[in-house]
């Protein structure tokens, strides 16, 4: 590859490669992009965190590109959102072409007042490079280069795991076992664990050219193009001038035959026309499937992002869905081992995270079968609706070149805190989905999301508690921070200025209202007005534990 | 939305009774939309019209009533093609069906 140099990271020596094992908080399989989330996650919380990767580095191709603006939001968080939406290449605009002519085109942000974009592309491999820069800034985290496990002996106290290291094989303990060893996962064959569903038999071509030239920052999808007939295509930019092309081929195509340049360039050719100039930098042929294991959580081994669930590619929900797989597992993981829930909170990640895999399943196989069409009827029904929608608004919300990766709303989740009876709020927020991000002044920071960092926090409109029910929710074993929007000052609480109005037209904030964020941001209660009892209600449900209200004799 | 009585249900939402004003200027019409058409076109022109008139409806509990009536008395033949284009995997790759 021309525009970027694999980094060979160096194998580590294992502190006690043997005689007594080691024992870790934490240990997380495999050092993709959801393992290095999940560890510095962990290492910000203070939590000693080892990585095992069998390999000695990121990426080899780009693979996954396009990162969500939740994923992005999430990255803020974990300290390497500016490094990796400053290189990226930012894009809102996708276009669909049938045959011969464009159909519609979409703006996935038409709204001011986010930090971060719709979506930004930038190749893995970059992504995890400054993934592992960030991890070997905190000291809590190791790295452990081609140290790869062999072997995994779950015990109802610790995880036992075989390591094999370039000098030698070693065991060490861990209290909890994260998984995040990919699609083929070792670690959950070596549990003997599954993970099912659906094969496709459509293969793909998916190459990375280095080209340049005047094409926009755009999503554009093909259906039936002159250059590919009867196939689908998309071409997508990445960071160095670096564009993804995607060829749909059949299910009766050659891989071996197909991964030949002489066979890609006549293609390229075609599709980017005779005066581009264009080198491959990466191609591979791929066939997909969407499946994912019954439970997530196995006692004390914990799986997360393709290992525990896998999709197609259209919809970005891939790399993104593990990120967010972390983004809610961590935060819980932390409470456990703290003793500040029980475990069975735990369970609540299986709960809500297969939730999210379906979800990204139904999607990404509804995508697959609308670019595939797998009968005449159901091809005539794809081309129908790429026909209306050159004429017809409807048309085009029929049409499904991937249903781009959004959160997973846990309004249903036992974490959540059902509205009060006759209670409605209007506004972007929906409970059980992430905070909306809008501009905001304060001491954090221009933006909301940076005021909802750390633990819970209870977010006030034009009102105020008093002092003593403040420091109250602070003392708690899980505690609340108070951030008061306007109304009047109260000791303890922290104050944002919203100035644009944004704030409270995204949440509905009328005077009194208070919004109860978890740690990862999903909003789990909202009120019309404070009431101490409820607020600490709320945060007991969205910890597992029940709530047994105790009074103070006066 | 008004329920309508049908024959061997509770209670339809779709309106099954007769409603077109002058039935045989439609349907001549309708068989008229295809003169001209191959069959692959007479398919692609049914499907288009098929998504405008289900927009227009807008209500997916008549739709769904829509296609059981339309499936009604249409028995599956031979293997339907989409069972050949996936299979059910587990992790191992081993073929389920």
């Amino acid at each position: 590859m021309k525009t970027y140099t694999n980094p060979i990271y160096s194998c580590a020596a294992p502190t006690e490669p043997s005689g007594t094992p080691h024992h870790w908080p934490v240990v997380v399989a495999g050092a993709g992009p959801v393992g290095l989330c999940a560890a510095i996650d962990l290492a910000q919380r203070g939590i000693d965190v080892m990585v095992l990767d069998e390999d000695n580095t990121v990426s080899v191709g780009s693979r996954a590109i396009c990162w969500a603006k939740r994923t992005l939001e999430i990255l803020d968080r974990l300290g390497c959102g500016d490094r990796i939406v400053g290189k990226g290449v930012e894009w809102n605009v996708g276009r669909v072409f049938f045959r011969d002519e464009q159909v519609y085109q979409f703006n996935l942000q038409p709204e001011a007042g986010h930090r971060r974009p719709a979506f930004i592309n930038l190749q893995q491999y970059w992504v995890e490079q400054f993934l592992v820069e960030r991890c070997s800034g905190l000291p809590q985290a190791e790295l452990r280069w081609q140290n790869k496990v062999v072997g995994v002996t779950p015990h109802a106290d610790r995880v036992a795991i075989r390591v094999a290291a370039p000098k030698g094989e070693y065991t060490v303990y861990a209290d909890w076992l994260i998984v995040a060893d990919g699609a083929r996962s070792p670690v959950r064959g070596m549990l003997g664990l599954e993970s099912e569903g659906q094969a496709f038999r459509d293969r793909f071509l998916i190459a990375d050219v280095l080209m340049h030239s005047d094409f926009p920052s755009e999503r554009w999808f093909w259906f039936d193009p002159p250059f590919h007939r009867h196939q689908s295509a998309l071409l997508h930019r990445q960071a160095d001038n670096v564009w993804r092309v995607d060829f749909q081929l059949g299910p009766d195509a050659d891989p071996d035959e197909e991964k030949k340049p002489e066979k890609i360039m006549p293609r390229l050719r075609a599709m980017l026309g005779d005066k581009a100039e264009f080198e491959i930098e990466w191609a591979s042929v791929y066939t997909f499937q969407c499946r994912r294991m019954r439970s997530f959580r196995h006692g004390r081994a914990l799986f997360v992002g393709d290992a525990a669930h896998l999709v197609s590619p259209f919809g970005a929900r891939g790399a993104n869905s593990g990120i967010q797989d972390v983004d809610n597992l961590i935060w819980k993981l932390e409470l456990v081992m703290a003793g500040q829930a029980p475990q069975s909170l735990l369970d609540s990640y299986d709960t809500e995270r297969t939730f999210a895999a379906d979800e990204n399943i139904r999607h990404s196989t509804r995508s697959t079968n609308f670019i595939t069409p797998k009968s005449e009827a159901s091809r005539a029904f794809r081309d129908a609706a790429l026909l209306l929608a050159k004429h017809h608004a409807f048309a085009r919300r029929l049409v499904n070149s991937g249903r781009l990766s959004l959160p997973t709303n846990f309004d249903a989740s036992p974490l959540t805190t059902v509205d009060p009876d006759g209670e409605s709020f209007a506004g972007a927020v929906t409970l059980g989905g992430p905070a909306v991000d809008a501009p905001v002044e304060g001491s954090r920071g221009a933006w909301l999301l940076s005021y909802l960092e750390g633990g819970f926090t209870l977010l006030m409109f034009d009102a105020s508690a008093p002092a003593d029910a403040i420091e109250a929710l602070a003392d708690d074993v899980n505690s609340c921070n108070v951030v008061q929007v306007g109304g009047k000052p109260v000791a303890g609480a922290s104050r944002i200025d919203d100035r644009e109005r944004l704030l409270a037209a995204r949440y509905d904030g009328k005077p009194g209202s208070c919004y109860l964020f978890r740690p990862d941001q999903h909003l789990c209660a909202r009120w019309r007005s404070f009431e101490l009892p409820s607020v600490r209600a709320a945060i007991a449900r969205a910890t597992g534990q029940a709530y047994i209200e105790t009074r103070v004799a006066a | 939305m008004t329920a309508h009585a049908l024959p061997g249900t509770l209670l339809s939402l779709l309106n099954t009774q007769p409603n077109i004003p002058a039935p045989d200027d439609f349907y001549q019409e309708l068989v008229d939309m295809h003169r001209d058409l191959s069959e692959q076109q007479s398919a692609l022109v049914n499907a288009k019209l098929i998504l405008l008139l289900a927009n227009h409806v807008g209500d997916l509990a008549v739709l769904r009533e829509a296609m059981r009536a339309a499936r009604q008395d249409i028995a599956p033949e031979a293997q339907a093609v989409e069972h050949t284009s996936r299979t059910r995997v587990t992790s191992s790759g081993d073929d389920l069906s």
